[in-house]
């Protein structure tokens, strides 16, 4: 920018837009703050749940489980938990994958994997409750 | 620039094989593994619901390994990492405000969220024992 030789041809404004090489900026951090603050409220409701169920019958469990309540909050959980997973597991990948093609096969990898888990959970909750 | 053939051999900064361990920087490395520990543990809270939505053979398949003394030692540990990953992101929160960096602070508040983790744990498990009957 110092040079005065080379001139951009993007304002400085577009370059900021477009958050230069990395395309991005702060989500991923701001994501995984406001997912863990998400799981922190919703693992005290989880507890109570799981606690409430230990040892519980099959008749029992799916009774508890296809409560509006319990089913959205165990959704939500799904929902907030696999984010804060991929984006977490994202970081590990990226501090010690150094290999490139190894790096973006795992990253995929990771997205399969908690978005099927996402998937797997939701679908069992909703069955139940709705599914009979 | 990683595969560049000629790397300049540059002085590297301090890094984990050479700092001497601090009970900050292992509680730090342990919030990392119990992530990584949570992140596959949650392959059993899955299945759990998967085995609710199926056949009652299926659930008490789940049932007698959940119950089994492995499982309750894996349940054990789940619960414990569970808790101190969410101690340690309690304790990142209030750094991510610039707050407890001073040094009794940040030991404080890393001695806090491995006992508060622990007893929580042990608690946790006595209510779960006494309902379970």
């Amino acid at each position: 920018m110092s040079n005065p030789t080379h001139t951009p041809m993007r304002t400085p404004l577009g370059r900021v837009r477009g958050l230069g090489s990395a395309h991005s900026g702060t989500e991923h951090f701001f994501l995984q703050r406001v997912t863990g603050l998400a799981n922190l409220l919703l693992m005290i409701a989880f507890i109570v749940i799981v606690i409430r169920l230990a040892g519980a019958s099959y008749a029992e469990t799916r009774a508890v489980l296809s409560q509006p309540l319990v089913a959205v909050i165990i959704l939500l959980t799904l929902l907030s938990v696999t984010a804060h997973m991929r984006l977490g597991m994202q970081v590990v990948i990226e501090d010690y994958v150094h290999t490139e093609g190894v790096k973006v096969a795992l990253i995929i990898a990771n997205t399969f994997f908690t978005i099927a888990i996402a998937l797997a959970g939701a679908f069992a909750v909703l069955k139940i409750s709705l599914g009979g | 620039m990683a595969d560049s053939p000629s790397r300049v051999e540059r002085p590297l900064s301090p890094h984990l094989q050479i700092y001497r361990p601090l009970f900050t920087m292992v509680m730090s490395i342990v919030h990392r593994i119990t992530g990584i520990g949570l992140y596959f543990g949650m392959v059993l809270f899955v299945w759990w619901l998967l085995a609710a939505a199926s056949t009652p053979s299926a659930f008490a398949t789940y049932s007698s390994l959940a119950g089994s003394f492995i499982g309750l030692l894996v349940l054990f540990g789940f619960t414990w990492a569970m808790l101190h990953h969410a101690f340690g992101g309690v304790r990142h929160f209030i750094w991510d405000f610039i707050h407890g960096f001073g040094p009794q602070e940040r030991m404080l508040l890393t001695q806090v969220s491995l006992a508060g983790s622990v007893a929580l744990t042990v608690v946790l498990w006595i209510i779960a024992l006494a309902v379970k009957g």
